[in-house]
């Protein structure tokens, strides 16, 4: 028999029964479209990552302060005050770490800024004239905090522009921080992140002001260095830890009284758990497609066994084994294949709804859309092998005395 | 004729084993020639269904030795038997055994599928034609009464111009009137020069062939020229 009688014949057998056929191919639909969209939804999170990690910059470090012990309990890193403003000026020096091209200690608040009769609690950071380098930022309007302004504690503050709209302050205006009158001196370039932490967000005033108002005296909660591209980052790591280890006279690195993260590593454990999660939604995903495949095969079986007679009398006419093993695999291939495409079909639907109705981003790409309807049409090859070869080895004496 | 078309020598079909077995067919020797119409009588339980099954290729025997038109198909294989089937048989069925979902013509067209033929409508209505039903060419079987719809079927028979048509109580499943149409165009076939076996269990019908064998217990009891 040719082939393309043999899809002709499949596909009258399939219509003969459209209820039955529609509902089997619901099943291969649902799984090829639950499979594309849920890697489309971990591809949309792992670039939201991956954008994050190229605007945070690659070639900053973050030094943190090391553990304290308080009642045999370790705390977190930063607990305890071990970082100080001569570590600032020794990481500074291009003698001791030529790769590290600016630093910045940063001291976190959350405090409330009040503009007139608007306020804002956001995230105060005493820092130095080396935060905007450091954490590769710009100006919008105005200047940014001077050494001059570090050493004199001034009352200036530079605001995120986020901060900036949600006080309605501009370049000059007055702002109170813990009851005292600052000047608004500067606003940030906004970054157009968004996350947990959004970076625009945020006031920054000189770090003795800081230490006289919010953290207290001599307190360095963190420094930030960035290194000059993210080619030397490696070595600007190794060149303050050993200045480090060195001035705070620590001879085994192990009992380090600080820690150094790159920024970028937070985000690599971020995205080494979303694509866990993506593996994870898959995999229940692809186990509904195979649940589908068992679909075909039963509804195979059921159609070779109500379909005896009709064997018997194609046998008696002349069909070969071969010439029926192919008419119920074309049969169970069609429905998945169409069952596949249809998938596809609703996923892309789903990639077009589910952003306008929830906040979940989804993001298609063409390998996971080919891979699904491969493996649907695969599936239905291989579960439809099985009632196939059992249409075909049916003695056509038998097949006809069924009816 | 120098060779028989059917030529079947000490040929046995037994169902079980040991204890239980059964001979269906019991050491048949039997040879039919090109262009014979013989009947095979006997009531049921007598084996000539068997014994068609075997005739048709749609059954091997157990034992024994069977040619069909010069060639020893009692050891071929399944696809081999498919094609004999094809070519060279033309079968009809008590229960007409057409698929409901096709009308007349792709009922009809069904065996040369299996032959990759050409022209496979045009021989599907020349074939209708010949049975008379050259205007129910569209109709499903359901829209056909029980003698158009074996006519369909005697129509799928011929249109691979078989060298035997075998006929297995072709008229079983029909009304008086509607039985001597089919028996009138197997006859008429027969005078076309066809080699026709007729298997039923009623002498009347069996009364049109120009041979009767008459069946009992898996053997052929007697072979009366008419």
């Amino acid at each position: 028999m040719s082939l393309f009688r043999t899809f002709e014949t499949g596909f009258r057998g399939i219509a003969s029964h459209r209820l039955r056929s529609i509902l089997t191919t619901l099943g291969i639909l649902f799984g090829v479209a639950a499979v594309i969209s849920t890697v489309g939804i971990g591809q949309a999170s792992s670039d939201a990552v991956n954008s994050r990690i190229a605007q945070l910059g690659t070639n900053e470090l973050t030094i943190s302060g090391g553990s304290s012990v308080s009642s045999g309990v370790r705390g977190g890193a930063g607990s305890a005050q071990t970082l100080t403003m001569a570590d600032v000026t020794g990481l500074s020096d291009k003698g001791n770490a030529p790769d590290v091209v600016a630093v910045a200690p940063e001291n976190q608040t959350s405090s409330t800024i009040v503009n007139g009769a608007t306020n804002a609690t956001t995230t105060v950071e005493g820092s130095t004239q080396g935060w905007l380098t450091a954490n590769s930022r710009s100006l919008a309007d105005g200047t940014f905090l001077t050494s001059g302004n570090v050493a004199n504690h001034a009352l200036f503050v530079v605001l995120g522009s986020t901060t900036a709209s949600n006080l309605g302050a501009q370049v000059g205006a007055q702002v109170n921080i813990a009851s005292t009158p600052f000047t608004v001196v500067g606003i940030l370039q906004s970054t157009g992140g968004s996350g947990f932490t959004n970076a625009d967000d945020i006031a920054v005033i000189p770090l003795t002001t800081d230490q006289d108002l919010l953290t207290g005296q001599g307190k360095v909660q963190r420094i930030v260095i960035a290194s000059s591209s993210s080619a030397t980052v490696g070595s600007a790591y190794i060149e303050a830890d050993q200045l480090l280890l060195q001035t705070h006279h620590i001879t085994d690195a192990a009992a380090a009284d600080f820690s150094i993260v790159s920024q970028s590593s937070f985000l690599s454990t971020a995205q080494s758990v979303t694509t866990t999660l993506t593996l994870l939604l898959a995999s229940i995903a692809a186990i509904s497609l195979l649940v589908g495949g068992i679909g075909v095969m039963n509804i195979m079986l059921v159609t070779v066994t109500e379909r005896t007679g009709e064997i018997g009398l194609r046998k008696a006419v002349g069909a070969t084994p071969a010439d029926v093993l192919r008419q119920f695999l074309v049969e169970a291939a069609t429905l998945s294949v169409v069952g596949g495409i249809l998938g596809v079909a609703v996923a892309f639907a789903v990639g077009a709804v589910l952003p306008h109705v929830t906040s979940i981003a989804i993001h298609i790409t063409p390998l996971p859309v080919v891979v699904a309807v491969g493996v649907a049409a695969a599936v239905g090859l291989i579960f439809g092998v099985y009632p196939a070869a059992r249409a075909s080895r049916l003695a056509p004496i038998v097949a006809l005395r069924s009816q | 004729m120098a060779q028989p078309l059917i030529d079947i020598s000490h040929v046995s079909k037994i169902y079980g084993r040991g204890d239980v077995a059964v001979s269906a067919v019991d050491d048949v020797s039997l040879s039919i020639d090109q262009g014979e119409f013989v009947a095979v009588m006997g009531a049921s339980g007598s084996g000539k269904s068997t014994l068609m099954n075997i005739l048709g290729c749609l059954d091997v025997p157990t034992t024994g030795r069977y040619r069909f038109a010069g060639d020893e198909v009692a050891t071929m294989s399944e696809a081999q038997l498919a094609q004999v089937r094809n070519r060279r048989i033309g079968f009809v069925f008590q229960q007409f055994q057409l698929l409901a979902s096709l009308p007349a013509w792709r009922n009809v067209e069904l065996p040369l599928l299996y032959r990759s033929a050409t022209h496979r409508k045009l021989r599907a209505a020349a074939a209708l034609q010949s049975v008379g039903l050259s205007d129910r060419i569209h109709h499903l079987p359901a829209e056909l009464s029980g003698g158009q719809q074996q006519r369909v079927a005697i129509a799928r028979a011929l249109v691979t111009d078989p060298d035997l048509v075998l006929a297995d109580e072709p008229t079983g499943n029909l009304d008086s009137a509607s039985s001597g149409e089919i028996l009138d165009i197997l006859v008429n076939l027969h005078a076309s020069g066809r080699t026709i076996v007729l298997i039923t269990h009623d002498a009347h019908v069996a009364s049109v062939a120009t041979r009767q064998l008459t069946m009992r217990d898996g053997r052929v009891l007697e072979a009366v020229a008419a």
